[in-house]
């Protein structure tokens, strides 16, 4: 694959997974002005996600979309404002992704299985 | 504090590792910042580095920066940009100073001969004419950007040209976008893989510097914006 | 070969709108990307009971957090919003979005709109 192919669909990946979490941001923005018009505690907000398989695939593409574009934005200002290139940025974006996916995963788990 | 009728005026001297230097200059009713500049090597100070060609705003040759801005001289009136009577005058920023207020352009220029900014057509001359109607949304799309005359105003007004060496540039890229769509340009494959990646218009991130400052009212970020659509739809096809 | 050999810009050159608008982007976004693992973390503490989320609920009661917490809820709203314009400028040619004021007041609008939804609803504490 050329440079000029790989970078495009680096890009086409960010604006992609940047497309997901305008919609899941949005309802997740809801969700959290929901529960805290409500005063819901822990236990009450556990009631309603433990088991629920739709909520759970919602925030897994949450998570997803997240460590796609968070570590890309991140890549962008290391090469920009630090200079940074080639395999060491790549090493960098790869541990950026890891640790928002792992933690992320382990997170929907926690509240939803 | 400088009286109404005189200017101070900071002017680059020497190459990027110079110094600005102090020069008083009378001021007029009109009078433009190229009228500032000439009046310095003529009467004050003959040493002086500049450029400087038809003067009326339609050869791109006077761009520098004036209070911290990259601006055509000959276009830009005193009293636009010297309420208080202070000019500080530098060279382009992005490219190498060659010595006061003169750049060199070549990087400028290589680049936009990287992005494909030479027309390759398809026919001969023994073809019949191309006919493009000036109303196709695509020559529409054309003429909005075509007008560019390489003044470089907006490469010194661009972030990623600074961040980023390798970056292409607005200029690079709007004129490859008037090819692209060209409808008589036979070369638009290489185009776009000349002018996708980080090189390439992916690098642009909007900070709209180019459009902000061009002379000519152009838009590169428009330009460039349409360069990742196609590079997009070209990778996601394959054809990139 | 990387030895300075041209001038760059100054504050002067970068007070426009629209290069205010990608460093609050790019600002806002780098806070966030920090953020998430914290919030990721916090939520695992649902694994061990919701006795365990619940104290740590009552952690973030306290006035500093709560702060904390619903800037990161602005940060996340005015990224999302940049977000939107670019998406918009990048793909939607036909609206004219040439003009950064255009695209910027759409933008503060829909920003204000978005506060006005914040400020209606009522904070816990």
């Amino acid at each position: 694959m050329t440079e000029a192919r790989r970078q495009t669909l680096l890009w086409l990946a960010q604006r992609a997974s940047a497309a997901v979490l305008a919609v899941c941001v949005t309802a997740h923005l809801a969700t959290i002005f929901y529960v805290a018009r409500e005063h819901l505690g822990a236990a009450e907000i556990l009631d309603r996600t433990r088991g629920s398989w739709m909520l759970a695939m919602f925030y897994a593409v949450f998570v997803v979309a997240a460590a796609v574009h968070a570590p890309l934005g991140v890549r962008a200002i290391c090469e920009e404002w630090l200079g940074w290139r080639g395999r060491p940025l790549d090493r960098a974006t790869l541990v950026a992704a890891a640790l928002l996916l792992a933690p992320g995963l382990g997170a929907v788990w926690a509240v939803f299985a | 504090m400088s009286s109404d009728r005189t200017l101070e005026v900071s002017v680059w001297r020497g190459d990027v590792a110079g110094r600005f230097a102090a020069y008083r200059v009378p001021r007029h009713a009109n009078q433009t910042v190229l009228d500032v500049v000439i009046h310095i090597q003529r009467e004050l100070d003959p040493t002086l580095s500049y450029r400087f060609a038809c003067r009326v705003g339609v050869c791109g040759s006077c761009a520098m920066t004036v209070n911290g801005i990259a601006r055509w001289t000959c276009r830009t009136h005193v009293n636009k940009v010297a309420a208080d009577g202070r000019l500080e005058l530098a060279p382009l920023a992005h490219l190498p100073v060659i010595r006061d207020l003169v750049t060199d352009l070549r990087p400028f220029f290589d680049k936009w001969a990287r992005a494909g900014g030479r027309f390759q057509g398809k026919t001969t001359r023994h073809d019949p004419l191309a006919v493009v109607r000036p109303d196709a949304p695509e020559r529409r799309v054309v003429d909005a950007a075509i007008e560019c005359i390489g003044c470089a105003v907006c490469y010194a007004s661009c972030d990623l040209v600074a961040w980023r060496p390798d970056y292409l540039g607005p200029a690079a890229l709007n004129r490859a976008w008037t090819l692209v769509n060209d409808a008589r340009d036979g070369a638009r494959a290489e185009r776009l893989a000349a002018v996708a990646g980080d090189a390439g218009c992916h690098a642009c991130h909007t900070q709209m510097g180019c459009s902000k400052r061009c002379p000519k009212h152009l838009s590169p970020t428009v330009s460039i914006a349409g360069l990742k659509r196609l590079t997009a739809r070209a990778a996601w096809s394959g054809a990139l | 070969m990387s030895a300075v050999v041209f001038r760059r810009n100054g504050w002067r050159a970068r007070s426009h709108p629209a290069y205010w608008a990608f460093v609050t982007h790019r600002l806002s976004g780098l806070l966030l990307t920090a953020f998430l693992p914290v919030h990721f973390l916090v939520l695992a503490q649902a694994l061990n009971g919701p006795a365990a989320l619940d104290s740590v609920l009552r952690w973030t009661e306290q006035p500093l957090v709560r702060f904390v917490e619903w800037t990161v809820v602005a940060l996340l709203a005015i990224h999302l919003i940049g977000g939107l314009r670019l998406l918009a400028i990048e793909w939607l040619p036909r609206h004219g979005w040439r003009n950064s004021r255009r695209s910027l007041a759409v933008g503060a609008v829909l920003l204000v709109a978005l506060g006005f939804a914040l400020a209606l609803s009522p904070e816990s504490t």
